[in-house]
């Protein structure tokens, strides 16, 4: 272990965690103001439960996300100071419109939501809310531009050896931003929608266990009423059944996009990132055929030879790659003299590559990597998005069924979606090795940087080792603090979120109606921390 | 040197200035929950008194931070990659501060609010006092080398001025802090406040005295000496007030001294961003640490319609929120009631 493997390691454990986080922000806050949406145009209180419920699930999880992507900007900086240095000049410029043009919006605006029932007028408190998701919507698009730059640099020239941006709509329209981008945000619905579906359930499941809600013989709900539990009156049933239903349709359109724009972005990785792609269908040789299943050992050593290819199927990869069934696609023993010859077999003899200088390109990207995070990727993908029109038919006729084992399924099933977003992110920047810039073939020359030149020459073993073990432990010890929370308050139900329906109505305490600023228990706060 | 990085230097020290104003205050209510806060109700006025803007507003360290990058990306590499251990110190508290003042009011338990507390209290005075050392670095210099990487270990940082900008930003956190609090709560937490202010403010902001004029006097101007004189005009005036009971006064008086006293010291070393310990011949400037300038155009045409837009919106927060808050408003804890019967 030196520096540079301790701090790729950091980078990736900060950046698998901040992206556990943020997916369920973008997917989640959506349907939240949906909801909300819902509740100022009909005035039905089931959409207010749903709000509150949903909004505090949201909460607990979006200042996690917010928290750790500190730690993101920070590091370039850090840990990559010769990377910041060498992009600077095109890098930056997203970062900071990020901060200015969206992250700003994001945080004040929630601001003004959390703290704004019963002060704002109830269009305006609503419209904070959509002015948030729209800022995590747009910060989001800022940070996959900057990241698409790395796979795909445009928008620049090169002057005294480093790239300086002079065109920043280049920069903004990247197609592999366009494409990352838009993949990203279906995801993120995908995971939005599997949260609903899974939590939803459990209540549903739960309302028919206590023998709250049963069914009659045409297999239709009978809605039921137990006041001695709060909150489970037949509202209630309609809030979570509503909610399911909601995030079964999120979650398919979702998933309908993640594979709409997957199939777009593989085949621009075929002529962006050709490496990249063999690697993650282990097409060691140049042909036509898609490897469904290979076995031996998948590149462990980055090395072809002991690949052997189980299931094939003829054609499939052409289709992928190009449209048709019939172009040869390079595979890697093709490609790899290929990138030799353009970029030299070992790592220039400079000052600025330290102790890595003279030593041998690996141009090959771990192909276990690679080839398993594509395939988890799509497989729990598509296992999600079974699940989501399973629970869509089940659910037909108002409730869920009577099964345990269903329930833990649609419960366990919301970590699905988190795994295919991981396992696409980890795909995708490790299969950009060696390069951390990756080189655009048709674009500047000279415009890209091998991953051992970026790294901080500063920074010592130690304190990179220091930083790694000091957050993985805040972030270890954190994640198990936010799941806690979430299942109290998923366990507690919406009556968790509104203590009113808990406790009888012999105060008014009912928050929902009213204008601003005259809460009906004299001045209370209708939220406060 | 041209126009565009001038006007960067000014733009990224008018968001260092705009992050130590706002947030100076949040970090200050987050030090008083331990230091002046008694009650569990005392220390819910306070951290509700910036519960709508503390979000919001430290957001303004995220872009000085990414604007340093997109405009001065050498000094952003030097300094961060310099600094490793404190920031990373630094991060951790920003974590864990942000994630306490979520978390605090979700568990009904003593054991659990106490825990955020401290959460909240250390983690504000760890940040303010990295952010304070960090900065006093900027403007006293580092070891750096001819490409501007930090020689000589891990803690080369860690020397007498640092210690005085961690000190300056913690003891301005407090008074601003506390003088946020005199004017946006009632009751005993504004009692307690006010009387910190007059009581304490001559001793808390003596490092941050001390780090101007310690800059005015090995770099100043007489432009700078203008700024200083302001800064203490204003300074006194704030106490005055606050010793008046005068509390919009006082907070509109210790900004101001923030403001000329900061930009004092970033006027003072202009044009140098990061001088270098070992040869001036290393330091960097606005002109070696800088963008191209279509960089620097396309940001200022970007900060141009983003920043008027973000100063309007986060006004209208204040103004949304401008009730005193007192311990009637706080709401009842009530412990979640699970709607799943066990």
């Amino acid at each position: 272990m030196d520096a540079l493997d301790i701090a790729r390691w950091q980078f990736g454990i900060t950046t698998v965690y901040h992206f556990l986080l943020v997916p369920l922000t973008l997917g989640l806050g959506p349907a939240v103001a949906i909801m909300q949406t819902m509740w100022v145009r009909t005035g039905n209180e089931r959409y207010l439960r749903m709000t509150k419920f949903w909004g505090k699930l949201f909460l607990i999880n979006f200042i996690l996300g917010v928290a750790t992507g500190l730690v993101q900007e920070f590091q370039f900086g850090m840990a990559w100071s010769q990377y910041s240095r060498f992009v600077g000049d095109v890098f930056g410029a997203p970062l900071a419109m990020e901060g200015l043009l969206a992250f700003f919006f994001e945080s004040t605006f929630l601001g003004l939501w959390i703290f704004g029932w019963n002060r704002l007028p109830k269009r305006v408190h609503l419209a904070t809310l959509w002015i948030a998701i729209a800022g995590s919507w747009i910060s989001a698009f800022f940070i996959i531009v900057a990241n698409s730059w790395m796979q795909h640099p445009v928008g620049v020239e090169l002057v005294d050896g480093r790239p300086v941006m002079n065109d920043i709509f280049a920069v903004l329209t990247n197609n592999t931003a366009i494409l990352a981008y838009t993949h990203t945000i279906f995801g993120s619905l995908g995971v939005g929608g599997g949260f609903l579906i899974g939590i939803a359930w459990y209540h549903l499941w739960q309302r028919r266990k206590d023998g709250i809600d049963t069914v009659d013989a045409q297999k239709r709900v009978v809605v039921g009423e137990a006041r001695a539990i709060p909150g489970r009156d037949k509202t209630d049933h309609s809030v979570w059944i509503r909610s399911l239903r909601i995030g079964a349709v999120v979650a398919i359109i979702g998933f309908a996009g993640v594979a709409f724009t997957g199939d777009l972005q593989g085949k621009l990785m075929f002529q962006q990132q050709p490496m990249k792609m063999a690697a993650a269908e282990a097409a060691c040789e140049t042909g036509t055929s898609f490897s469904v299943l290979a076995i031996g050992d998948v590149g462990a050593t980055h090395n072809c030879d002991d690949v052997i290819p189980v299931i094939q199927i003829p054609g499939l990869l052409s289709f992928l790659a190009t449209g048709n069934f019939t172009t040869d696609v390079k595979g890697v023993k093709d490609l790899l003299p290929e990138y030799q010859a353009k970029f030299g077999t070992t790592i220039p003899d400079t000052a600025a590559y330290g102790a890595q200088a003279g030593q041998a390109i690996q141009y090959v990207p771990v192909m276990q990597v690679t080839y398993w995070g594509f395939r988890l990727m799509i497989g729990f993908g598509a296992l999600a998005a079974l699940a989501a029109v399973v629970a869509l038919w089940l659910t037909r006729r108002g409730t869920v069924p009577a099964s345990r084992g269903l329930m833990r399924l649609a419960v366990f099933g919301i970590l699905a979606p988190f795994g295919a977003n991981a396992a696409g992110w980890v795909f995708t920047e490790m299969g950009r090795q060696p390069f951390v810039v990756a080189p655009n073939p048709t674009g500047v020359d000279g415009v890209f940087m091998f991953t051992q030149a970026a790294v901080s020459p500063g920074v010592s073993l130690g304190e990179l080792l220091f930083s790694i073990i000091t957050l993985t432990l805040v972030y270890g010890a954190l994640l198990v603090v936010e799941v806690r929370l979430l299942v109290k308050y998923a366990r507690a139900g919406v009556a968790g979120v509104m203590p009113e329906l808990a406790h009888t109505h012999d105060e008014d305490t009912d928050g929902t109606s009213g204008t601003p600023g005259s809460g009906s228990r004299g001045d209370v706060l209708a939220f406060a921390y | 040197m041209d126009g565009l990085t001038i006007f960067w230097f000014i733009a990224i020290s008018a968001l260092w200035i705009g992050y130590l104003l706002l947030e100076g205050f949040d970090l200050g209510v987050g030090m008083h929950m331990l230091l002046t806060g008694r009650s569990d109700t005392e220390r819910r006025v306070m951290l509700n008194s910036i519960g709508p803007v503390w979000d919001g507003n430290e957001v303004w360290l995220i872009t000085a931070g990414a604007a340093t990058f997109a405009a001065f990306p050498f000094w952003y590499a030097s300094l961060f990659s310099a600094l490793y251990l404190p920031l990373t110190l630094v991060l951790v508290g920003l974590i864990f501060r942000a994630v306490a003042i979520e978390y605090r009011g979700k568990g009904a338990t003593v054991r659990w609010t106490h825990a955020w507390d401290l959460a909240i209290s250390i983690g504000s005075f760890i940040v303010a006092f990295g952010v304070g050392a960090a900065l006093a670095l900027t403007t006293t210099g580092l070891p750096l080398d001819a490409n501007g990487n930090r020689v000589g270990g891990a803690f080369v940082w860690l020397n007498g001025y640092a210690v005085i900008g961690g000190l300056a930003v913690v003891g301005f956190c407090l008074v601003h802090g506390a003088v946020f609090l005199a004017l946006k709560t009632d009751g005993s937490v504004r009692e307690k406040a006010n009387s910190f202010v007059v009581k304490w403010a001559p001793l808390a902001l003596l490092p941050i005295v001390a780090w101007v004029l310690i800059v005015q006097f090995s770099n100043g101007k007489l432009f700078t000496l203008v700024l200083i004189a302001g800064a203490v005009v204003a300074v006194v005036w704030a106490w005055l007030s606050a010793r008046a009971g005068r509390e919009g006064r006082a907070f509109l008086g210790l900004s101001l001294f923030l403001v000329l006293g900061a930009a004092s010291i970033f006027a003072s070393v202009f044009p140098v961003v990061l001088p270098s310990t070992i040869d001036s011949a290393y330091n960097l400037t606005i002109s070696n640490a800088s963008s191209g300038s279509y960089t620097l155009g396309v940001m200022t045409v970007v900060t141009a319609l983003g920043l008027p837009l973000v100063l309007v919106y986060q006004g209208w927060t204040y103004w949304v929120f401008r009730k005193r808050i007192s311990a009637t408003q706080i709401p009842v804890v009530h412990s979640v009631v699970a709607a799943v019967a066990k």
